[in-house]
C-alpha cells in the first residue's frame, strides 16, 4: 500500500493535472474537483477492489460520482490508475470526444453517467441490493457534494439504504460548505448532515478530508455491520491552490494565464517540498 | 355507495364486437402480472421494484410467491428508478412498476439520466395509464408520457393494446436487455384478432381496407376495430384497422403504406394530441409527402373533463360511434 506521503505527492501532481485540463480544455469545476481529490486518491488507491482487468468482473467494488460535474479529478484519478491514457484527457469536452463534461460509461472505469445531482446515491442502493441478493461481498460507494443535498432523492435513498441494512454502502459527502451561489449554509443550509442521517439510520464519521490516515480509517471497512455508512469528508474547495481557496466563483472557471503560471508553480513547490520531481 | 361504473361500449359496439366473434379479456395489468410471475418463477433475477404500488399492479400474487424477488421502496418514484437502474446494472431483469401519471413525471430524470442514457435495461412499467383513473382527475392521468418518453434517446415505448399484446410485450422487454417503457390500463378488453407476431418496433393490421387507415394504440384500438365493422356496415367503406403498439421506435413502412393505400389516415389514442402518436404519424407523412386526409383523435390540450374511463374516451369521440363520425366527417 502506498504510504501517507507518497499518497500526499500523487494528490499534488492530480491537482496540477486537473488544473492542466482545466486551462487546455478551456472549462471544468475547478473547486470541486479541487475538494474531492483526496478523497478520490484515497478511494482508488487504497480502498476499492477495481482496476482495468477487473472492471467487468460482477464481484468488483462499485464508485459512482454523484458529484458528476467533478469530472476531471475523476478522470485524472482513472488515468493514473491506467483506465486511459493520460493523453485522452485533453480531449475532454472536444468535438466528438467520448470525455464529456461529465462521467459516462463510454469512459473505461465510469460505472454510470452522472451530471443530474441526486442520481448516485438511488444507482447504489440498487447496486447494493443486489449484491446483498447475490451473496456478494462487493462495496458500492458514491461521492456526494454538500450543496447536492438539496436534493429529496437523496433523502428517499437514504430512507431506503436504511430500511434494508445496506452495511455494503457507503456515502462521501465532500463537504466543502460552498455551492454555486455562496455558502451553503446560506444558500440552503443542509447541516447538520451528521444528525440528519443518524436520524435516517446511518452510520456516520466525521473526517478531515484532507487527511489520508483519516479518511482510510473511515472508509476502509463499513462503520457498522447493519445500517449503511456516512463519512462526512471536511473539505476546502479549491484545496491547493492560494487564490482559489474557499472563494465560490471557482465553482467553475478557467485561470487566466497569469493565474494558470501561480497555481501551477505552486504545485511544483509543493512537488519539490514533498519530495517528487517537478514536471 | 358510488354508481357503477358506464361501460366502455354501447349496445351497438356490444353487438359489433359479438358479430366479430370478440370475446372479453382481462386488464392488460393482470395479463402483465401473470407473466412478469411466470417469467421470474424461471429465472430468479427477475425483479420487481414496486412504490407501495404492489396492489395498484396486481402483484400481491407475485409477492406472495416470490417474495425475495419484489423490492418495495415506498412513495418513492424517483428512488423507484434510481434503485431500479441500480439492480439492473448488476446484470438483474428490473421492472420498475408504478403509476404511470408519476412515474414518468416525477421520476423523469431518472429515466432520462438513470436508465436510457447510462442503458441500464430497465422495464418500466406505467399502471393505470392514460385516463384509467377517470374521475380521480388529472393529477392520475398520464397523457403526456408518451410524449415525453418520445423525447428520450434509447428508450422502447410500448402500449400493449390487448391480453396477447401485453403479454408478449412483457416477455420481450424482459428479453430485450434495453430500457423499454410499458403502458397498461386497468379496464377490462376485448381480445383482438390475433392476426401477427408482436414484435418491437412492427406495427399489426388487424383489419384490411383501402378507404381509409385508423392508426390507433393501446386501448383505443378496440374502438377502432368497432369503428371500422360499423362503417362496413353502415357506409360500405372498408377501413384498415392497425394497431401500433410501439410508439418508438415507429413502424414507418406501415404508416407509409397506409398513406399510399388508402385516402385517409385517423389516429387514435389515450393521450393528449400534442406529442403522442398523432403527431409522430404527422411527421412521418408530412415529410413523406403523400398526399392523404389526416385526423389525429386523442386528448385536447385542455381541462380534461370529469368521469369514468368510458366517460372520457366517449365525451372526446373515441368510441366506436365517435370514431365512424369523424372517418365520415373526414372521407372525401
Amino acid at each position: 500500500m502506498l504510504t501517507d506521503s507518497q499518497l500526499a505527492l500523487k494528490s499534488l501532481r492530480y491537482r496540477r493535472k486537473i488544473i492542466e485540463v482545466i486551462k487546455h480544455v478551456g472549462a471544468g469545476h475547478t473547486g470541486g474537483d479541487l475538494s474531492c481529490t483526496d478523497i478520490l486518491n484515497v478511494l482508488y488507491n487504497r480502498i476499492l477492489r477495481v482496476s482495468p482487468a477487473t472492471f467487468s468482473d460482477p464481484k468488483r467494488d462499485r464508485y459512482v460520482q454523484s458529484k458528476g460535474h467533478c469530472a476531471e479529478a475523476l478522470f485524472t484519478v482513472l488515468a493514473d490508475c491506467g483506465f486511459f491514457p493520460e493523453s485522452d484527457l485533453l480531449t475532454m469536452c472536444q468535438y466528438q470526444s467520448h470525455y464529456v463534461g461529465h462521467p459516462t460509461r463510454h469512459i473505461s472505469g465510469v460505472e454510470q453517467n452522472t451530471g443530474g445531482l441526486g442520481h448516485g446515491l438511488p444507482l447504489c442502493v440498487g447496486m447494493a441490493i443486489a449484491g446483498k441478493l447475490d451473496n456478494a461481498n462487493y462495496r458500492v460507494f458514491t461521492l456526494l457534494g454538500d450543496g447536492e443535498l438539496a436534493e429529496g432523492s437523496n433523502w428517499e435513498a437514504a430512507m431506503c439504504a436504511a430500511h434494508y441494512k445496506l452495511s455494503s454502502l457507503t456515502a462521501i459527502v465532500d463537504c466543502n460548505t460552498l455551492q454555486i451561489s455562496g455558502r451553503t449554509g446560506d444558500v440552503m443550509n443542509s447541516e447538520p448532515l451528521a444528525e440528519k442521517f443518524s436520524a435516517f439510520g446511518w452510520a456516520v464519521r466525521t473526517v478531515n478530508g484532507h487527511d489520508f490516515a483519516d479518511l482510510t480509517a473511515a472508509l476502509q471497512e463499513p462503520l457498522a455491520s447493519d445500517k449503511p455508512s456516512v463519512v462526512i469528508a471536511q473539505t476546502i474547495k479549491g484545496k491547493g491552490v492560494s487564490f482559489m481557496e474557499d472563494v465560490a466563483k471557482w465553482h467553475h472557471g478557467v485561470p487566466t494565464d497569469e493565474e494558470y503560471k501561480t497555481a501551477l508553480a505552486e504545485f511544483d513547490m509543493a512537488i519539490s517540498i514533498q519530495g517528487g520531481a517537478t514536471q | 355507495m358510488s354508481a357503477p361504473a358506464p361501460s366502455m361500449y354501447s349496445d351497438a359496439a356490444k353487438q359489433t364486437a359479438a358479430q366479430l366473434g370478440l370475446k372479453m379479456g382481462r386488464a392488460n395489468l393482470d395479463a402483465f402480472a401473470d407473466t412478469l410471475l411466470a417469467l421470474a418463477q424461471a429465472d430468479r433475477n427477475v425483479l420487481a421494484v414496486t412504490s407501495d404500488s404492489r396492489g395498484s399492479g396486481k402483484l400481491a400474487p407475485y409477492s406472495k410467491a416470490l417474495p425475495n424477488q419484489i423490492i418495495e421502496v415506498g412513495i418513492a418514484e424517483q428512488n423507484l428508478v434510481g434503485v431500479a437502474a441500480g439492480l439492473a446494472s448488476c446484470g438483474k431483469t428490473v421492472f420498475a412498476v408504478s403509476p404511470a401519471c408519476f412515474l414518468t413525471a416525477r421520476s423523469l430524470e431518472q429515466i432520462k439520466n438513470d436508465v436510457a442514457y447510462s442503458d441500464n435495461p430497465v422495464t418500466l412499467v406505467g399502471i393505470s395509464a392514460g385516463v384509467s383513473y377517470g374521475a380521480l382527475g388529472s393529477t392520475h392521468h398520464s397523457l403526456h408520457d408518451l410524449a415525453v418518453l418520445r423525447a428520450i434517446n434509447n428508450l422502447t415505448v410500448v402500449a400493449p393494446a390487448d391480453n396477447f399484446e401485453a403479454r408478449e410485450a412483457v416477455k420481450a422487454a424482459a428479453a430485450a436487455k434495453k430500457p423499454v417503457y410499458l403502458r397498461f390500463g386497468k379496464a377490462s378488453l376485448y381480445d383482438l384478432p390475433a392476426t401477427e407476431p408482436l414484435t418491437f418496433g412492427k406495427a399489426r393490421v388487424l383489419h384490411e381496407g383501402t378507404d381509409l387507415a385508423f392508426i390507433a394504440t393501446g386501448e383505443t384500438v378496440i374502438h377502432a376495430l368497432l369503428a371500422a365493422a360499423y362503417l362496413e356496415q353502415t357506409a360500405n367503406r372498408r377501413c384498415r384497422v392497425i394497431s401500433m403498439p410501439t410508439i418508438k421506435p415507429l413502424d414507418t413502412n406501415a404508416i407509409l403504406s397506409a398513406a399510399q393505400d388508402c385516402d385517409a389516415i385517423i389516429t387514435v389514442e389515450e393521450h393528449m394530441v400534442n406529442g403522442g402518436l398523432g403527431e409522430a404519424v404527422a411527421g412521418v407523412l408530412a415529410q413523406s409527402g403523400i398526399p392523404v386526409h389526416f385526423k389525429i383523435v386523442g386528448i385536447p390540450d385542455e381541462y380534461t373533463v370529469t368521469g369514468s374511463q368510458a366517460d372520457i374516451f366517449r365525451h372526446y369521440g373515441i368510441s366506436m360511434e365517435g370514431l365512424a363520425a369523424t372517418a365520415r366527417a373526414l372521407l372525401p
